[in-house]
């Protein structure tokens, strides 16, 4: 049977298991819009495309599945560029669809014409332009096999409007044939082998997990690790929800703003296993004196974060699920030599107990004004265990990662690798569609918050019920902090000036808009909204000038924190 | 240090800002670049020599074979390999000159592809220092114009890089 371009795009999408796409229509893409009408996919309208990219996204993120955007050419297509390298930095499944001007015009400067392909090139995984429409169905198919296979990512498939309105029969093909793509899942048996004597020769070992255990869903094998040998786990940004933070052997975030014990542990250990981490300079401070006295095993699907920073004495290429459960078999089988090693690592758990109790995680509390880690404190404890938490970027994510216990896999999402600012908003609606039971909440900050409030709209329109807390200090606080701490207070553009009124502006969109300005009110008014049906939109006016400490200064070692003002 | 790469890659859209990219993008250098398709008409091979160490070097290659258009990345710098380059090469002549351009040409085994009253356009091919050592020797000429392919290699023996 012939069918027309946009009908091959939507049935291979229906093949791929698509049920949900993110969107927002233009003439490059009417076609596809048009039979979208009749189509099972439903579709969710954002307000801009940046928007629609992290909705699908977080999707992604919260679910394990790909996202789907679709966009149309020129200008809606350039809009989605921040997303896709949000994505690609943080290694998200995702195909992206754009419209684009007819074959004919393409390079003419046509109306609404962009070279998106050009333009994604070094920020997805990988892109297509697709001039033929025999190419399409394989096209699409080879898309989300490359998206979500080996380290994932996001792939851009740009379609002219001409191909999605010519016609030609629709074979989907059953498997991908990729000569120049082959990921390595199975980690190296012999190279396992060895990574289990180094661990069972270390006094002083650390695990450093990143957002791969996410990925790989290797969260389990991750935890069956870290108790059958007791070694500490300290989490990068991305993986804060991918071990549970009130467990024992929880060292919390390392890095820029990590906790003591984690930097400190990380600093004076001998062995540091690093998986799915890439040992990014947020992490690492000054790279010549990270973890300076430890030898380095690094697991990693993907090659080149290996020794792209740091120096490694054992590389594993491989899938961590595979790679974590090989290991784990390897040392269950070596049962009195653990329990050696788990003698002698005692002394380290202590010492490590020590900076715990030494510099824990804290704040100084304030009876009158609203501390914002007292308001993450009370969002953990009244919320779901598995609720959603995404956040925006700057002073009030580095406090959610810090005071926020995650316990559950892919429950905080945010954006580490690009550092999105307006992140947060659309990837809470990105997932409150994906788990439309689940409670999801949005932690944002007054700045964040603008660069994509217009989102309110989405959420009204599909009655997604969105908690969103604003941590509203009227400032650009992460800046503020910097120009407070390295820059005399010169505080250069970061007052925003006359304050908002928040709560008029959820009401305008017809959400419920609640308000503390004491610290009395917080409860209150976390209660309240969640007892709310329908989106809420809460405002804290927090202490303006709190900082994010612990903080290690540019430049410096992890070791060497500032950690009271 | 130098490295002279040869990169297999898919004969398709775009592939050639791929690879480029990715050189400018992360900061390699790239010092010549040729490419051309292969017996296989869907295939292209790149010959691309760059500078760096070794670290910058297994990143090069890494993040080569990264890319979903690359088939196969042979690092030649530690195997036993042949590199030519061409190289066509305007100079002025004037009467006094001519001769020794002629010899020039003759002890390089090059070749005069064009003249003028004025010029001489000389071909060779050669090694790369080859191709050095002839600019150096015609340069007090006066060289007008001078384009070089950036050099192709192949690895000696029976052995052969399919594609």
């Amino acid at each position: 049977m012939k069918l027309t371009g946009s009908q091959i795009l939507l049935e291979s999408l229906g093949r791929e298991g698509v049920d949900l796409v993110f969107g927002y229509p233009g003439g490059a893409v009417i076609n596809i819009y048009d039979d979208l009408f009749s189509s099972p996919i439903e579709h969710i309208l954002t307000r801009h495309e940046q928007a629609a990219v992290h909705a699908a996204d977080a999707y992604a993120r919260s679910t394990g599945k790909v996202g789907v955007v679709i966009a149309t050419s020129g200008p809606g297509a350039t809009n989605t560029v921040t997303g896709i390298a949000t994505a690609y930095m943080d290694s998200i499944p995702m195909v992206v669809i754009t419209g684009q001007v007819p074959t004919p015009l393409i390079g003419n400067d046509a109306f609404q014409e962009a070279d998106i392909c050009g333009i994604t090139r070094p920020c997805t995984k990988h892109n297509y332009l697709v001039k033929d429409i025999r190419d399409l169905a394989r096209t699409v198919k080879e898309a989300f096999y490359i998206a979500r296979t080996g380290r994932p990512g996001p792939v851009l498939i740009d379609l002219p409007k001409d191909v999605q309105v010519s016609t030609c029969d629709f074979v989907y093909p059953d498997s991908v044939e990729l000569r120049g793509y082959k990921p390595t899942y199975a980690g190296n048996v012999r190279q396992i082998e060895k990574a289990a004597q180094m661990i069972l020769q270390a006094r002083r070992p650390v695990l450093y997990v990143g957002g791969g255990i996410n990925l790989s869903a290797a969260n389990s094998e991750l935890l069956t690790l870290a108790e059958q040998t007791r070694m500490p786990v300290a989490t990068t940004l991305m993986a804060m929800s991918a071990f549970p933070q009130q467990h024992p052997l929880a060292l919390g975030m390392l890095g820029m703003h990590g906790a003591y014990c984690a930097n400190m542990s990380v600093t004076e250990c001998d062995l540091l296993i690093a998986i799915g981490a890439r040992f990014d300079d947020r992490v690492t401070g000054r790279i010549d004196s990270f973890a300076e006295k430890a030898r380095v095993i690094h697991v990693d699907i993907d090659p080149t974060s290996i020794k792209k920073n740091v120096s490694v004495d054992l590389p594993i290429v491989g899938d961590l699920k595979d790679v974590l459960a090989k290991l784990n078999a390897s040392l269950t089988v070596k049962g009195a030599e653990v329990d050696e090693l788990i003698e002698a690592t005692t002394a380290w758990r202590e010492t490590i107990d020590g900076w715990k109790k030494k510099h824990p995680m804290t704040y100084r509390s304030s009876k009158s004004v609203i501390k914002p880690q007292f308001v993450i404190e009370k969002l953990r404890e009244l919320s779901a265990d598995d609720a959603i938490i995404t956040t925006e970027v700057g002073q009030h994510q580095m406090w959610t990662a810090q005071f926020f216990k995650f316990t559950q896999p892919r429950t905080f999402l945010t954006s580490g690798g690009l550092g999105t600012m307006g992140f947060g908003l659309p990837a809470a609606l990105g997932a409150q569609a994906a788990f439309p039971e689940r409670q999801v909440i949005d932690i944002s900050g007054d700045g964040s918050f603008q660069m994509n409030s217009q989102e309110l709209a989405t959420l009204m329109q599909y009655q997604l019920p969105v908690k969103i807390a604003i941590l509203n200090n009227n400032f650009l606080g992460m800046v503020r902090q910097w120009q407070q701490m390295f820059f005399e207070k010169r505080y250069s553009q970061t007052c925003l000036g006359l304050p908002i009124d928040f709560v008029k502006l959820a009401q305008a969109y017809g959400a419920t808009g609640l308000r503390a300005t004491r610290n009395d009110e917080v409860e209150g008014v976390i209660r309240e909204a969640f007892a709310t049906p329908g989106p809420v939109l809460m405002e804290f006016k927090i202490s303006r000038e709190e900082n994010v400490l612990p903080m290690v200064p540019a430049g410096k070692a992890i070791h060497e924190m500032v950690l009271a003002s | 240090m130098k490295h002279t790469i040869s990169v297999l890659v898919e004969n398709e859209f775009g592939v050639l800002s791929r690879v480029s990219g990715l050189f400018s993008g992360r900061g390699f250098n790239i010092e010549s670049l040729s490419v051309a398709p292969t017996l296989d008409p869907d295939t292209s091979r790149m010959t691309i020599v760059t500078t760096g160490d070794d670290r910058i070097l297994e990143q090069i290659t890494k993040q080569l074979n990264k890319l979903i258009s690359t088939i196969k990345v042979v690092d030649f710098t530690a195997k036993d390999f042949i590199a030519r380059e061409l190289a066509l090469i305007k100079v002025s002549t004037e009467a006094e000159t001519r001769a020794e351009a002629l010899r020039i040409v003759d002890i390089f085994r090059a070749k005069v592809i064009d003249v003028t009253p004025k010029t001489y356009t000389i071909e060779i091919t050669g090694a790369p220092a080859k191709i050095n050592g002839i600019i150096e020797l015609l340069r007090p000429m006066g060289i007008k114009e001078i384009v070089r392919s950036g050099p192709v290699v192949i690895g000696r023996g029976a052995k052969g890089v399919a594609g």
